[in-house]
């Protein structure tokens, strides 16, 4: 299995329940995420969107239902197994800061390395290619603690790719980062998403960057499933209303026509 | 391979000093020659004092042997919980494992064996159990969700460790002569004498020190947290049981024969850290090495700051590791640097 550009795959969650103890918080989701194609996850706060992510990703044991990729149920794996065919790329956190950059991207082939963590010539040439694809080669032999937001959040993306996996699951990957930093982290997910024909699937909050980068929207409003499609069928005024209880208005942008979302204005009219 | 000859020079400096030094000095030149008599097939003529040998072969190389090895223990498995933990911290006196294993040392002494070597290799298996205990519920006290925070370690540490302190205090004042002159050495925390001890703590500590090295790379990712780490592909449940195993067996052979010694286990590994950054698959090698070193240098101030009489080694760890310890607690409120 020690290839550096896996095979594509296809993302199936079928009927997926899970729980935090007594307390049922996802009911009966199902999606399909196709390889080379960007599933953006979005709901308020509380949703279920991380959890979600953690179900799929074999850390919160599912109650009913199953996660398949390419026929493979992914609760019938191990560990080892499982992050051979799906990588996470979490928010990220003041953890492992004092790693360089070089040996935190290395991590990311643990999966193909084994426990003894000795690395081959396939294994050292998968990291080097992630690290160039995501600009962090002059940043190689810096301790994490010492880069910037934008730098760390690359960081924890370069060892996803390392990990060669044909899944990959994000999880608010653009939360603290400014403009630049935002755009310059999508448009990479994008680029390598059509390259290595990836199956991403991506909880993110600012639903302006939604119909930017996914190719489609999963909503989830308290553990279900409300809407999925194309960015201009969730997208409206209606369904988002609903779901984040609260005025909102769509406009379009004037040359993709792409909806964006407007808080209502809370400023009230002017009055005199 | 750069860290590892300065790390081993120094260790032998200190074990020569170590056997060299004491009420008598025995220069290193016929220190060599008494060990080279000992090898078959060599006929070297003794051309030096009867009494120099039997200091050296019967008193000193036991002692530095042991001392060395408890040192290696403690450091290695102050790495390892460090690592468990994710804490800079954890070390084997600081989270109460220290006197957990001496609990368990203590009970296993007070059931009479009669103090031959069968006997002997039991003391060590007492305290694996009481370490392992004491691991497992200073972690489960301290843990909070995910995370283990390190107010709620150190707090959850200092009471195990004091209640199982105490309960080997009772102990001690119940026992009869023998087991009294076992546990005070077990308080003070200073090696026992003699090559018995050296070799019932032997087999352990192979067996703990030698999974922990070869647990370096999982350490590693495991540091990024225990999600990610089983994200990446490790059995993170199963990891951390051979962690407790291997660390647990480590310090508990340490304690059974040295006592209870506290800060070699956080001061060594985090020099380490310091000079050479933050790889496992680095510490822990080096912590054998350096922990090994430290603690016969500190045994050698012990017999010579008083001397004629010599202080436990306890307390010169103390003297130097709860100053460095606080100095510790300031740096990890302010910076990321492990």
């Amino acid at each position: 299995m020690k290839t550096l550009s896996p095979p594509s795959a296809t993302l199936r969650v079928e009927a997926v329940c899970a729980a935090y103890g007594a307390q049922t918080v996802l009911h009966d989701v199902s999606l399909t995420v196709a390889p080379g194609e960007i599933l953006a996850l979005i709901g308020p706060n509380g949703a279920g969107k991380t959890t979600l992510l953690r179900t799929i990703g074999g850390i919160l044991p599912m109650t009913a239902g199953r996660v398949q990729v390419d026929g493979q149920n992914l609760a019938s794996l191990s560990p080892m197994q499982r992050a051979r065919i799906l990588s996470v790329v979490p928010q990220a956190r003041q953890m492992g800061g004092a790693f360089t950059v070089a040996q935190a991207v290395m991590m990311g082939r643990t999966a193909h390395m084994g426990w003894l963590g000795h690395p081959s010539q396939i294994d050292r040439a998968a990291v080097a290619l992630a690290l160039r694809q995501t600009q962090l080669e002059t940043f190689a032999e810096r301790p994490i603690a010492q880069l910037s937001g934008g730098e760390q959040q690359r960081v924890l993306l370069a060892r996803a790719l390392a990990q060669s996996t044909p899944v990959m699951l994000l999880d608010e990957p653009t939360a603290h980062l400014d403009l630049r930093h935002q755009f310059e982290l999508l448009s990479l997910l994008r680029k390598l998403t059509a390259e290595k024909q990836l199956a991403v699937l991506m909880a993110i909050h600012d639903l302006n960057l939604v119909s930017r980068v996914a190719d489609r929207v999963a909503l989830l409003v308290d553990g279900r499933l409300q809407a999925v499609g194309t960015p201009g069928d969730v997208l409206c005024p209606k369904i988002l209303r609903d779901a984040y209880k609260t005025e909102i208005e769509i406009v379009y942008h004037p040359v993709t026509a792409e909806p964006l979302v407007l808080l209502a204005d809370v400023k009230g009219p002017i009055s005199s | 391979m750069r860290p590892y000859f300065p790390a081993l020079a120094l260790l032998a400096v200190a074990l020569l000093l170590s056997v060299s030094l004491g009420a008598v000095f025995i220069p290193p030149g016929t220190i060599a020659s008494i060990l080279a008599a000992q090898l078959p097939g060599l006929n070297i003529a003794p051309a030096w004092p009867r009494a120099a040998e039997t200091i050296i072969l019967a008193v000193r190389l036991p002692h530095a042997v042991l001392t060395l090895l408890t040192g290696a223990a403690l450091a290695s498995s102050g790495a390892a919980y460090q690592g468990l933990f994710r804490n800079p911290l954890a070390d084997p006196y600081l989270i109460g494992v220290a006197s957990g294993a001496g609990l368990g040392a203590v009970l296993t002494m007070s059931l009479h064996w009669p103090q031959q070597l069968a006997g002997f290799y039991l003391i060590p298996a007492g305290a694996f159990i009481g370490a392992v205990l004491t691991v497992l519920l200073v972690y489960n006290l301290a843990r909070v969700d995910a995370i283990i925070p390190l107010t709620t370690l150190i707090l959850a540490g200092v009471a195990v460790g004091s209640f199982a302190s105490a309960l080997t205090s009772f102990l001690m004042l119940r026992a009869d002569d023998q087991v009294y002159r076992a546990l005070s050495f077990l308080l003070g925390g200073s090696p026992m004498a003699g090559w018995q001890p050296v070799l019932a703590a032997l087999p352990y500590m192979v067996v703990g020190m030698g999974m922990l090295t070869v647990l370096g790379h999982p350490l590693n990712v495991l540091q990024f947290g225990e999600e990610e780490a089983q994200q990446m592909g490790l059995d993170v449940r199963r990891l951390k049981i051979w962690i407790i195993f291997a660390a647990s067996l480590t310090a508990a052979a340490a304690v059974a024969f040295s006592g209870i010694i506290g800060f070699i286990g956080l001061i060594v590994p985090h020099v380490i850290r310091i000079l050479w950054g933050p790889d496992y698959r680095r510490l822990v090698p080096l912590s054998v090495i350096l922990g090994g070193a430290a603690l016969l240098l500190a045994d050698l101030l012990a017999r010579i700051l008083l001397a004629p009489s010599v202080l436990p080694v306890g307390i010169v760890t103390a003297l130097a590791g709860a100053p460095f310890f606080l100095w510790i607690l300031r740096k990890a409120k302010r910076e990321v640097f492990w």
